[in-house]
């Protein structure tokens, strides 16, 4: 038999795997997961992103979706972190660790990883 | 993490069109991709786009595919699920704006859903109807809690009563009204009734619900037994309904689990438990004391009223008995409020209504509109307007009780007050559209034909009567009929509406009433001209060959079944051939010969 109590904690529980469905997430990272991509190796990328995501307790204001690709093959694997009313980042040349400390500072910390972004590894 | 969800439509509609095959492949194919632990795959209830089953959506993107086959699936693997690509050959997206090529269009801004309020379907094809914890993360059970924990039964009434909202079964009884006469009369014993005997040609709605959203109804059954103070709730479904009667089955066991059902509810002490009650499938059996009779045991016919089942129902104590729609409403009046209710729909209709959408329409399916919103926007806009270039004709609302609404009257709101004003009902929601192909005399006898079927012959108006009205109407469609026939009937009609005993009968002669009134010449062309306007009585049909179209290729003499063709000594200016003609005893009037003909040369009159 369940209480009351225990109902709202199953709700909550189950809220974030619904939500998913209305697309709520107010920050969206797309990881590019076109052939160059995946070639490039975006599949761990991705798995890393999802995991961290999740770990962090994110899954509420995250989204984490794939993409077509971005046009530029030679520094996949490529992520964009959208967030409304803020500038669009692109992370490039990404790994699974890389993908784990961004999701650690920057959607969960709020803080861009800028030696990651494609301004940091244009100029460098 | 999951970081996709794909729902697949479980609903009968996609049932049968395949949904079944498309899940087995996509499991079999996310499995070979190793993607199985970060993409769930969801069996949902009816989406509403029936025509276009087997239906997909995929979260978070919202895409939605049509008409997906095992075929289409491992393409979806690699190119959506993988690379992020959206199929977009398969995307649905007729109405949307599309502002370059791939874009992700959201089901929202297509034109069958963006003008939809979904109350009562809200979580039709959302959640896994057969998961419990899926429909309390939508805040299911809430109401419950609430109504245990916060409100008295007087409570309950009062916000039913505030919100407006009336009988979606097709009555439109105000649903408060009959909880406070049943909650009035003491008894040891009473009962709460769900009426899911949906019978009506065309209407389906209450299937979508029970299949896609089962633990809506539950929840609400338990809230009316608490409110008007009852241990025992039935719900009497069809056994045509197979799905449905499973995953009702389905969430009365996880009900009982959680203990959300049984004797001590929430630990509150309230104690309430729901059987079903499987139908046979006949029509009678929604009427309200017919559907407590066969409950019962008994054969199921009506009998008088009243005493009404709130004083004398099943096994003779207080009873209410509510559609599933209805049911399907009431959390979400008790969670969000009565005002919340009372601002959807008309001054005296509130909320929303479901339709479902049939016959000669782009978008067969099932739609939720607030009350009051045009037929025209139902049927041009969400509907997708009439295939084929034809004209709409009329739209029949209520089934074989309710009646048409002709193409004058399109902008007519959808509610109770305007339908009844028009001569029609809202009904449990059937909508029927017709085009310029549809013959108004034939849809009459169309719906007489079900009702004489589904007499349950208890009372002679409606077990003779209705037979009577058929068989002058099918003498009108064969040619036989004469003016006083017409006016024979519409007497008839008007003392069987007045005298049958349930409304089954009483409403049977509605479809022959409203088509007399808005396609009077319709009659009179069959019985004064012999002539069928719409060209679908068969008897009153002639097959003629223009002479000067036909080159003689002899392709309609091959094809004949009845050899009612042969060669005329003419031959046409420009031709070399004799051209063709039709011997009218002959012909069985098939149409086989027009079908075939490529010169247009046959055409019927």
């Amino acid at each position: 038999m369940k209480t009351l109590a225990e109902l709202q904690a199953i709700r909550d529980r189950m809220k974030d795997t619904v939500n998913l469905r209305s697309g709520s997430g107010s920050i969206r990272a797309v990881v590019g997961m076109a052939t160059c991509g995946i070639a490039a190796g975006a599949r761990p990328v991705l798995s890393a992103l999802v995991e961290e995501v999740s770990r962090l307790g994110l899954t509420d204001k995250v989204t984490v979706t794939q993409t077509g690709c971005i046009g530029i093959c030679r520094y996949e694997p490529i992520v964009e972190v959208y967030e409304a009313d803020k500038e669009k980042v692109t992370y490039v040349k990404m790994t699974a660790e890389k993908a784990r400390r961004v999701a650690e500072e920057h959607l969960q910390g709020g803080k861009v990883v800028e030696e990651y972004t494609i301004g940091a590894v244009e100029n460098a | 993490m999951i970081r996709s969800h794909v729902l697949i439509c479980g609903g009968t509609g996609c049932t049968s069109s395949g949904s079944v095959n498309v899940k087995a492949k996509l499991e079999e194919e996310l499995a070979a991709k190793g993607l199985n632990g970060e993409i769930k795959v969801v069996q949902t209830g009816c989406f509403g786009l029936c025509a276009l089953g087997p239906v997909m959506i995929v979260y978070p993107e919202g895409t939605f595919y049509s008409r997906v086959t095992p075929e289409d699936v491992p393409e979806i693997v690699e190119e959506h699920l993988l690379k992020g690509r959206i199929v977009t050959r398969l995307e649905y997206k007729e109405g949307a704006e599309i502002t370059q090529p791939g874009e992700n269009v959201s089901l929202n801004d297509t034109d069958f859903y963006k003008s939809q309020l979904r109350v009562a379907l809200r979580n039709c094809g959302v959640i896994n109807p057969e998961n419990i914890d899926e429909y309390i993360a939508r805040d299911g059970y809430m109401a419950l809690g609430k109504v245990l924990t916060e409100m008295t039964p007087d409570d309950v009434i009062q916000v039913l009563l505030d919100s407006g909202l009336r009988g979606r079964g097709g009555a439109g009884f105000p649903t408060g009204l009959k909880w406070k006469f049943a909650k009035g009369y003491e008894n040891d014993q009473k009962y709460v009734c769900c009426n899911a005997d949906e019978g009506d040609p065309g209407a389906f709605m209450d299937r979508s619900v029970l299949e896609g959203d089962p633990h809506a109804v539950l929840e609400a059954m338990t809230i009316a037994g608490y409110t008007i103070g009852s241990s025992q709730g039935y719900i009497y479904v069809r056994a045509e309904y197979p799905i449905a009667v499973k995953r009702l089955q389905i969430a009365i066991d996880q009900a009982h689990e959680y203990g959300l059902l049984g004797d001590n509810i929430l630990g509150t002490g309230f104690k309430f438990d729901i059987g079903l009650r499987l139908g046979a499938g006949a029509f009678v059996c929604g009427e309200e004391t017919a559907l407590m009779t066969s409950i019962e045991g008994n054969r199921g016919e009506p009998r008088p009223r009243p005493p009404f089942p709130a004083e004398k129902g099943l096994f003779q104590k207080p009873s209410i008995l509510n559609n599933v729609e209805t049911w399907a409403n009431i959390p979400q009046i008790i969670l969000k409020g009565a005002d919340w209710f009372a601002s959807m729909g008309t001054e005296k209709s509130k909320g929303t209504k479901v339709f479902a959408l049939g016959g000669k329409i782009k978008h067969t399916g099932l739609v939720e509109i607030p009350m009051g919103t045009p037929l025209r926007q139902v049927i041009e806009e969400i509907g997708g307007g009439i295939p084929n270039g034809k004209k709409f004709k009329a739209a029949q609302t209520g089934g074989p009780s309710g009646g048409c609404i002709p193409a004058s009257l399109i902008d007519t709101p959808l509610d109770y007050e305007s339908m009844a004003a028009i001569g029609s009902i809202v009904g449990s929601g059937g909508l029927i559209v017709m085009d310029e192909d549809n013959c108004m005399v034939d849809i009459a006898k169309f719906f007489l034909k079900f009702t004489v079927d589904e007499s349950c012959g208890k009372c002679t108006p409606c077990r003779i009567g209705t037979k009577r009205l058929l068989e002058i109407l099918e003498k009108i469609t064969s040619g036989k009929g004469t003016l006083e026939d017409i006016d024979r009937l519409e007497e008839l009609c008007n003392y069987i509406k007045a005298n049958a005993l349930c409304g089954l009968g009483q409403t049977a002669p509605n479809p022959v009433l409203s088509t007399l009134r808005y396609f009077r010449d319709e009659y009179i062309a069959h019985v004064v001209e012999k002539r069928c306007p719409a060209g679908v009585c068969k008897d009153l049909l002639k097959f003629v060959v223009d002479k000067e179209k036909c080159i003689g290729c002899g392709l309609c003499m091959r094809n004949c079944p009845a050899s009612a063709i042969s060669k005329t000594d003419y031959v046409a200016p420009g031709h070399k051939l004799p051209s063709v003609e039709i011997d009218p005893d002959k012909c069985v009037k098939c149409g086989v010969c027009m079908g075939n003909c490529k010169f247009k040369a046959i055409s019927k009159q």
